[in-house]
């Protein structure tokens, strides 16, 4: 991917978070805020992305928006399950770990799956090799790779193939 | 009305905090209490620093970048937690269910040094 186009996303990001800390419009504070977010994203466009101005791509920012409460509605859940568990008096926990298939191939998109794992109800992610997770689940409905691949992460990797492959 | 979601917002997360440390006490082993650990404090944390951000609005896009930081760092510290835990040795609960993590060569290796 072209060069500029990482060096400008990785500027862009970077000034939008400095306008979000700063939280002013004075323009000497805007200004010294770009001449370093430019000066930083010299630096980082690197290791920062691997796609630049494409992660803009208004398919893309739509899907993120979609995934964002979806992902806030799944932590609700997981802490009122938690909440439950907790709050029992026999604790119905039945843990243990199970083996995952996850359908993503790059990074950042494992990333994010294993975070989203870790966030919803009962599971948590403790081990990526390369397409294998081992997953950490406090009420193991089946130890079968298939099903529970199918129960854990597939519904997420739906909404996440759409922008980040 | 944006004090009242403010300080709404606040006892929510004052007291998924609380469930969490209790959690933390009552679960049996060291995955289970990271699961309660985790998923309490990311939205306890969550939910507390946008409420302060309600009653003080001149706050709120600071809060928002606070939040989003916490929702990005939170889950990889307890996966690295967890998977340390594992490789390190520690035992699962006696009534877990199921342990496929014993197949990968991965996951053990450091035990058998």
């Amino acid at each position: 991917m072209g060069k500029l186009s990482r060096f400008i996303f990785t500027s862009l990001v970077l000034f939008i978070l400095w306008l979000f800390l700063t939280s002013t419009f004075r323009s000497q504070e805007v200004l010294i805020g770009l001449i370093f977010s430019l000066a930083i994203a010299l630096f980082t466009y690197n290791s920062f992305t691997e796609r630049g101005l494409q992660n803009l791509n208004p398919r893309k920012v739509f899907c993120a928006f979609l995934y964002l409460p979806y992902l806030l509605w799944q932590m609700i859940k997981a802490n009122f399950d938690v909440a439950y568990r907790v709050l029992h008096p026999k604790m119905p926990i039945k843990p243990g770990i199970v083996h995952v298939k996850t359908k993503m191939k790059s990074d950042l998109g494992k990333l994010v799956v294993a975070n989203s794992i870790t966030l919803t109800p009962g599971t948590l992610t403790l081990d990526v090799i390369d397409d294998n997770m081992l997953i950490h689940w406090i009420n193991v409905k089946t130890d079968d790779v298939e099903k529970a691949s199918e129960e854990i992460p597939g519904v997420f990797e739906k909404c996440l193939k759409e922008f980040l492959e | 009305m944006l004090n009242a979601i403010g300080w709404f917002l606040i006892y929510f997360g004052a007291f998924f905090l609380f469930l969490g440390a209790l959690g933390i006490m009552r679960f049996p082993d060291v995955f289970n209490r990271l699961q309660a650990g985790t998923k309490c404090t990311t939205l306890g944390a969550l939910s507390t620093s946008i409420g302060v951000g309600l009653l003080h609005p001149a706050w709120l896009p600071k809060t928002f970048i606070i939040a989003l930081f916490i929702l990005l760092t939170n889950p990889i510290s307890s996966h690295a937690l967890g998977r340390a835990s594992y490789r390190s040795g520690v035992k699962l609960w006696e009534k877990s269910v199921v342990d496929k993590c014993k197949e990968f060569k991965e996951c053990v290796e450091e035990e058998n040094e």
